[in-house]
């Protein structure tokens, strides 16, 4: 978890004017990052729903706070996450950093510093610890999107802290109370195991679950926390923005799992009838508006919050598939976005604007471009064959057995997903070519690298999502057992 | 009539007595050393007094004394734990007042008269400085430890009246900076007097000045509860002036403003110290059995100051007004400790009160480095694109602010996080939901400041960073080091501080 962090003391002591040697080594440690991070995977447990590689110090003791990590299932799938697109978002934006407000060097200095704190947000099982990671992650991103975004980048930078700030000081009040209460019901503490044991009443369980959710709900984002989001994807580097919706954003609905759904069974019960409501007004939301915006950027933010809203139907559903569903929709979503953000990056640069309708006839001058964007966009959209399409499907089957109605309106989700990718594409790729298209560059070895791997895990999970669901499967069976449901229907587990 | 001479436990006076002694033997300096050795001189004096000081402190942690000076001073853990936070704020605040740039050459002179321009030309210099920062100190050791009403007082002048001084010290702006000394004279005269006669009625109420006697009529009730009620009302008045609590706080921001730089650093930590300090010894042991009666009104203060703190200093466009309105609505937040009245209240707020004041030190410390050719600049608009200056000067402010604005891995976010447990726990749930709220609120202006530096782009006129002295630079340094490892690791200090923080009684 810390090898990051020793990478960006690496990248720190390196001449400023190096800026290769930055780059290389901040390339280096992600890789090892992701080395370590599969060996972690291969060694994992299955079967086993507590949690593993656990290491706990003492921090401050008299507080009964603990530096406490370790891993579940669903913890260990978004580490792998993580540490897979760290190496792809610095190899794809080599040259992102140049247009910065800083030098290179502090740019992959913060990239290092947010992947430590990415990992630990994930593997956090001291809630003080988590908060202490969730809040403190704000930092370096929001000199990511300040320093290294485009156009409107401060104000975003700064739209994105205070919502985030905001949502953080409520969770800080509800994590008060519980270490208030713990304190009087069986000695102080932050462990969630033991927290999870706290008796209290129906309205406190209430109050304290609005004070996380609306945290998560900002982070995530569900409707209508979501405003921060397309200003902030849209200002912030691509790279950055992959980072951002796809890992921390993922934070927030990882919480809703890990927090609101252990910590507080009962008022989650009290409140799935409003979220399921929420999230899916998020699809259909963000779909609409996703088909109205001109700016590809922020099309991409939209057709996210569309995709966030699936995920928390997904855990609200409190259906195993849904859940297992949901999880698998997280991983996936991130390498969908990944690939959008990353190609619409390349386009943007190339043709300096990032307006849709500038990008008339791509296909014809640049061909490995076009495709990786319509490969993307077909992946968003769910296309049976590629990886999202496994789990939105899980997703939707898992809410339809419980909740057939909002199963059905998310549905069009899917429909309206097909005209938000499809309408930009023809718009862009095909047709006439746009003037000033002509001589624009196909992608180079590099970026070539780069995108194929996004590429290759689509495909490989569209096709045999097994291997991820055998870890997902018997984590996400535990919780819905725990939160006292049984599967209505007749489970759908290891095809 | 027959005249008991008193026992005096030296060993337990002796910080104070060390600093007292030392402010003396500076006013010998001042009137027998030469002009061009005085500033070393008076320098290394203040400095080896404050460390010899602290020293003792050091050494007479554990111990516990009613009667150290024939109950006119108290000594017990929580003594130990403010009498040293106040020395370490006062080291690393003298280092910064060394910078003898911000002083007037010749304070009894008119702004702009020729007397002033010979003196400047002359190369004089205040040294008085030391000597009654020593005085400050030596009164600010005494305000928490007092152990009567008279003590208190005297203590509570000792450390104003070099203050007022102090405040009307500065190079620059001489005008705003009498103006502001003057204010705070006049103010704090006038809630001394309110002090005093709080502390008369509590004399009608129990017959006694001293707090065991007070305490005692106050727990065997009987007495006439006005009485009571009045005086627990201006003596907190009093005390509330000091900490700049709303609606007693309007003297702040402008001498906050007005005052040098380093004179401003130290009276905004210190002084919030040591006044808090004393609150806490009254309010958790003199009127514990009263809480009651001054606990709603300590809770409407605390929510106004945090909320009109937050809410201000949000529209403030010079620097210094803006952590003066910042320093508002902290008193705010360790108000909310105070309110607590449980042993978890007491450890959050002397955590907080030390963590704070490093800070603060270390934020005012970066405002004297922020200059043009006619002195310190501290118009926000002007601080724009400091990032690209001096990344020194704005990644150390920006930290700091972040400190003041509780982000985790500050010593910020610890005490914020100890104190609202601690006013949770005792049950002031709605407190903690408005501190909680004006928290969001003051990080929105910090976060502005931080844009500021980093986001905007420079526009030139002439505003430059100047590379500090090695002693200011010291100053922030160690202050910015000590915020760091408050928010990693705070727990030695955390320890320390529980396992002494007991009053005696």
């Amino acid at each position: 978890m810390f090898l990051p962090l020793v990478g960006a003391a690496v990248v720190s002591v390196l001449p400023k004017a190096n800026e290769k040697a930055a780059k290389q080594a901040a390339f280096a440690t992600t890789i090892a990052v992701l080395l370590v991070t599969i060996g972690m995977v291969l060694s994992f447990e299955r079967e086993n729903v507590a949690f593993q590689f656990v290491e706990k110090y003492a921090w401050i003791p008299s507080f009964g706070i603990n530096f406490a990590v370790g891993i579940d299932a669903v913890a260990l799938v978004l580490i792998l996450m993580s540490t897979i697109l760290a190496p792809i978002v610095v190899l794809a934006g080599w040259n992102e950093a140049h247009g910065g407000r800083w030098s290179v060097k502090t740019f992959y200095i913060l990239i290092l510093v947010l992947e430590t704190m990415m990992i630990g947000v994930f593997a956090a099982t001291d809630v003080f610890l988590f908060y202490v990671i969730f809040e403190a992650m704000l930092i370096p991103v929001y000199f990511l999107i300040g320093g290294y975004g485009t156009g409107e980048r401060a104000a975003a930078a700064v739209k994105f802290l205070i919502y985030s700030l905001v949502g953080g000081l409520l969770m800080l009040a509800s994590i008060i109370a519980l270490y208030v209460m713990s304190g009087d019901q069986f000695g102080h503490t932050f462990d969630i195991n033991e927290l999870s044991q706290l008796q209290m009443s129906s309205t406190t369980q209430s109050l304290l679950f609005l004070g996380f959710f609306i945290a998560f709900a900002i982070k995530a984002p569900v409707w209508p926390f979501h405003t921060w989001l397309p200003d902030a994807a849209a200002s912030a580097s691509p790279g950055t923005s992959v980072l951002l919706l796809g890992v921390l954003d993922k934070v927030g609905t990882f919480g809703m799992i890990r927090y609101c759904l252990t910590l507080f069974p009962e008022a989650s019960k009290t409140f799935t009838p409003v979220i399921l409501i929420l999230a899916v007004i998020s699809i259909l939301y963000g779909a609409f508006l996703a088909i109205g915006q001109k700016d590809i950027k922020r099309l991409i933010a939209f057709t996210s919050i569309s995709h966030f809203g699936f995920i928390t139907l997904g855990i609200f559903a409190m259906t195993s598939q849904g859940h297992s569903g949901a999880v698998l929709y997280m991983f996936n979503h991130a390498f969908s976005t990944a690939a959008l953000f990353l190609v619409a990056g390349w386009m943007i640069s190339r043709r300096g604007s990032s307006t849709v309708s500038d990008f008339g006839g791509l296909q014809r001058v640049t061909p490995v471009m076009a495709w990786s964007f319509f490969f993307a966009g077909l992946s968003s959209l769910a296309l049976p064959g590629l990886s999202s399409f496994v789990s939105e499907f899980l997703v939707l089957v898992g809410t339809f057995t419980r909740y057939p109605v909002h199963a059905i309106i998310a549905t069009f989700g899917i429909v309206l997903a097909a005209l938000y990718i499809l309408i930009p594409v023809q718009k862009a790729l095909h047709g006439p070519t746009t003037p000033g298209n002509e001589n624009l560059k196909d992608l180079n070895l590099r970026e070539k690298i780069a995108i194929a791997p996004v590429v290759a895990i689509i495909v490989v999970l569209g096709f045999y999502p097994s291997p991820l669901l055998k870890i997902i499967n018997p984590a996400t069976t535990n919780i819905i057992a725990q939160l006292g449901f049984s599967d209505p229907a007749p489970s759908f587990e290891d095809k | 009539m027959t005249f008991t001479s008193p026992v005096l436990s030296y060993t337990l006076l002796s910080p104070m007595l060390i600093l007292l002694g030392g402010a003396l033997i500076g006013v010998l300096v001042e009137a027998f050393v030469s002009k061009a050795k005085r500033a070393v001189v008076q320098l290394t004096l203040a400095l080896g007094v404050l460390s010899l000081a602290l020293f003792q402190v050091w050494n007479i942690r554990g111990e516990q004394s009613i009667s150290p000076a024939m109950g006119s001073i108290i000594i017990d853990g929580p003594a130990v734990l403010l009498q040293g936070s106040i020395l370490i704020i006062s080291i690393i605040a003298i280092l910064l007042i060394a910078d003898t740039e911000h002083f007037t050459a010749l304070p009894a002179a008119l702004p702009g008269s020729e007397e002033e321009r010979e003196a400047i030309a002359m190369g004089a210099q205040v040294t008085e400085v030391y000597p009654l920062t020593l005085f400050a100190v030596a009164g600010m050791l005494m305000f928490p430890v007092a152990g009567d009403l008279i003590t208190l007082f005297v203590a509570l002048e000792m450390l104003s009246l070099p203050l007022y001084l102090m405040a009307g010290l500065s190079r620059r702006r001489r005008l705003a900076s009498q103006e502001s000394a003057l204010k705070y004279f006049l103010l704090g005269s006038f809630s001394s007097a309110f002090f005093l006669f709080g502390a008369a009625y509590l004399y009608g109420f129990s017959g006694s000045l001293d707090f065991a006697g007070i305490q005692a009529s106050v727990v065997g009730g009987g007495g006439n509860d006005v009485l009571l009620l009045i005086g627990m009302a201006f003596l907190s008045i009093g005390l509330l002036f000091k900490v700049g609590a709303v609606p007693f706080h309007s003297w702040a921001p402008d001498v906050y403003q007005g005052a040098p730089t380093p004179v401003t650093a130290f009276m905004a930590a210190a002084t919030k110290v040591a006044a808090f300090g004393a609150m806490l010894r009254i309010y958790y042991t003199v009127f514990a059995n009263a809480q009651w009666s001054w606990s709603p009104m300590l809770t409407g203060i605390a929510v106004i100051t945090m909320l009109l703190g937050s809410l201000v200093a949000a529209t403030q466009r010079d620097v210094k007004r803006m952590l003066a309105y910042s320093s508002i609505a902290h008193a705010g937040f360790l108000l909310t400790g105070v309110i607590a009245l449980n042993k978890a209240g007491l450890d959050a707020t002397i955590f907080y009160l030390f963590a704070y004041g490093v800070a603060t030190v270390g934020a005012f410390a970066v405002v004297t480095l922020v200059r043009d050719s006619s002195g310190e600049v501290t118009d926000l608009n002007r601080w724009k694109g400091l990032g690209k200056r001096s990344p020194f000067a704005a990644s150390t402010f920006a930290f700091f602010l972040l400190a003041f604005a509780g982000i985790p891995l500050t010593s910020g976010f610890i005490g914020k996080f100890s104190i609202f447990s601690a006013a949770y726990e005792s049950g002031a749930t709605g407190l903690v939901l408005v501190a909680i709220l004006s928290s969001a609120l003051a990080a929105f202006f910090y976060i502005r400041v931080i844009v500021l530096m980093f986001f905007s782009d420079a526009t030139e006129d002439g505003t430059s960073v100047e590379m500090p002295s090695i002693l200011t630079r010291s100053t922030i340094v160690v202050s910015a080091a000590i915020t760091l490892v408050l928010g990693v690791y705070p727990t030695p200090l955390i320890d320390f501080i529980s396992e002494l923080a007991i009053f005696i009684r």
